[in-house]
């Protein structure tokens, strides 16, 4: 009787496991069905580097290169900010801290990486945005530098704890060999911890930055949406899943628009893709 | 001439006492072992000299630690200074995941401002020489230091301390991750070591006490039992616990 019940749970979980491989597979599928069908009307080349996109107008203009870029100012604006603030967040944290600052600290920031992110979008579009314009002094405040600081905020959660983590599991002997040479606290955190848990650092980094790549409402609601190639931070951009989410919903079934729009899932897809693998070999790297 | 000096040393981990009462004198330019069973306060001992154990919360001495006539356990006293003077090995070689190089000019760049690249290749060359590693790895030094067999991040490990050109090394069971002839090739350098510095060792290993130290002091239970002369402690020691213990009858 307890062998059966065994066997049972045993098949169960199998099939669980099975079923979720299947239906990721099953997603990719029809992502690439989809997606692929573009390319029998426009090139690859000038899908990826085609600088207008007018999906509606007649013939429809399908360049995602403004998207692209969007996408990647607002990336890297974001990292330049939630990057070093992270780290040091994370620094504080592991070594320096007192024990009750930093249980709460480390209990704030699963609270900040718990706010849904529309509900964070909507705070930044009625303190962030107005601030930017003002500062500025700007037509809008809907530019990239507040989707940049906004996705910052997202981005920290995943940078602070992991890079915690990877601080925190430094071997104690190193720092006991950097003390006894003498090296102050700070000397040891820069010349020993720091090199020592680099690569779980860089695998945070990577995480956080992958987490901001897919971000969506946040961005949707305060970049401005122009899809226009931006020449500064201050201007107004739309990133790739900004397009999807805004314009899934109007685009004909099985019209070129609606493959395009696919397609740029396939963009995407890749980039996590390659963001994910990248983070995973540098933890792996940690390991060994 | 007497390097370090402990008068009436009690130490505490929160309420347990791990040292008791310690009275001793350990000379310059000697070889000192300490010995004794495992969970004795042999490491905690020497970890005393060179304010280790400062990292731990709840730890608590009183009595006297002289250095060169200078009570180090004075709240007033430089770590940094400290450290620098007082070397410690650990039992597992530690180097930092750095490169050879770096590694052994780590000190020298915490502790001296504006070293040119000239004068660091020159403590790189004498510390390596110092612990007969040159010749196998000057054609190395940009190598991880991790990648060092294990006698070889140990002897890097020495030379990255004599490098800071501290006066006392503190070796706590430095050869117990070796194998025996890695072994007597350290326990060699030591006696090389031995005129220019004050070494305290840590071991288990009675064997190794007779070998190499000048002095030794047996510990039990954290009282310092029998402090003398190596081949006095070993031929004819004084208290009946000491006997005892290097006739094997304690574990
Ligand atoms: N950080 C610590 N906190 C509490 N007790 C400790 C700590 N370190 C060592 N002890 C205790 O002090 C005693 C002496 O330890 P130690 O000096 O490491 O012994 P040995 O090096 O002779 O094996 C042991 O009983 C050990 O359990
Ligand atoms: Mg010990």
């Amino acid at each position: 009787m307890r062998k059966l019940k065994e066997f049972i749970v045993e098949k169960l979980i199998l099939i669980c496991g099975l079923a979720s491989i299947f239906f990721v597979a099953l997603i990719f599928l029809f992502l690439l069905k989809e997606g692929l069908a573009v390319f029998k009307t426009v090139s690859l080349f000038k899908f990826l580097f085609g600088k207008s996109w007018y999906p509606i107008s007649e013939p429809a203009q399908l360049g995602i290169l403004p998207l692209i870029l969007g996408s990647l100012l607002i990336t890297v604006g974001a990292a330049i900010i939630s990057i070093p603030i992270g780290v040091g967040c994370a620094i504080y944290i592991a070594e320096i801290a007192p024990l009750k600052i930093k249980e709460t600290l480390k209990a704030g920031i699963e609270l900040l990486a718990a706010i849904p992110s529309v509900v964070l979008g909507f705070i930044g579009m009625v303190t962030l945005v107005p601030l930017v314009k003002n500062l500025f002094n700007l037509p809008t405040g809907l530019t990239a530098l507040s989707g940049s600081i906004m996705l910052a905020f997202m981005a920290m959660p995943t940078i602070v704890s992991i890079a915690e983590d990877a601080l925190y599991s430094v071997p104690k002997t190193y720092k006991e060999g950097a003390f006894a040479l003498g090296a102050t606290h700070w000397q040891t955190i820069w010349r020993v911890m720091l090199p020592a848990a680099s690569s779980g650092i860089l695998a945070a980094v990577m995480l956080g930055i992958g987490r901001v790549i897919g971000e969506t409402m946040a961005v949707m609601m305060i970049t401005g949406n122009a899809a226009v190639i931006p020449h500064t931070i201050l201007a107004p951009v739309r990133t790739l899943t900004a397009t999807i989410a805004a314009e899934m919903g109007e685009a004909v079934v099985g019209s070129e628009h609606y493959f395009a729009l696919f397609a740029i899932g396939i963009v995407l897809f890749v980039i996590s893709f390659a963001i994910n693998v990248t983070a995973d070999s540098f933890l792996h790297k940690r390991q060994q | 001439m007497a390097k370090i000096i402990t008068k009436n040393l009690n130490l505490w981990y929160g309420t347990f006492q791990a040292l008791k009462n310690v009275n001793s004198t350990i000379e310059a330019n000697r070889i000192t072992a300490i010995i004794g069973p495992s969970g004795c306060g042999k490491s905690t001992l020497l970890r005393v000299f060179n304010r280790m154990n400062d990292l731990i919360e709840v730890l608590r001495t009183d009595g006297e630690v002289l250095i060169d006539d200078t009570n180090i356990l004075d709240s007033h006293t430089d770590l940094v200074v400290l450290r620098k003077k007082v070397g410690m090995v650990f039992q597992r070689p530690n180097p930092f995941p750095l490169s050879i190089y770096e590694n052994i000019v780590f000190g020298e760049k915490i502790h001296a401002d504006g070293i040119t690249r000239d004068e660091l290749d020159e403590i790189v060359e004498k510390s390596l020489r110092d612990v007969l590693l040159w010749d196998e790895l000057k054609d190395r030094l940009n190598e991880p230091a991790l990648r060092l067999s294990l006698e070889q991040k140990q002897r890097l490990c020495i030379a990255r301390l004599i490098a800071v050109k501290p006066d006392v090394l503190l070796m706590d069971e430095p050869c117990s991750t070796l194998d025996p002839q890695a072994t007597a090739r350290v326990e060699e350098l030591m006696r090389e070591l031995k005129s220019r510095y004050t070494i305290i060792i840590v071991t288990h290993n009675m064997q190794q006490a007779a070998r190499v130290s000048d002095n030794t002091g047996f510990m039990l239970l954290g009282e310092l039992i029998e402090f003398g002369k190596t081949h006095e402690i070993f031929t004819a020691p004084r208290d009946k616990r000491t006997e005892d213990y290097i006739t094997g009858r304690y574990g």
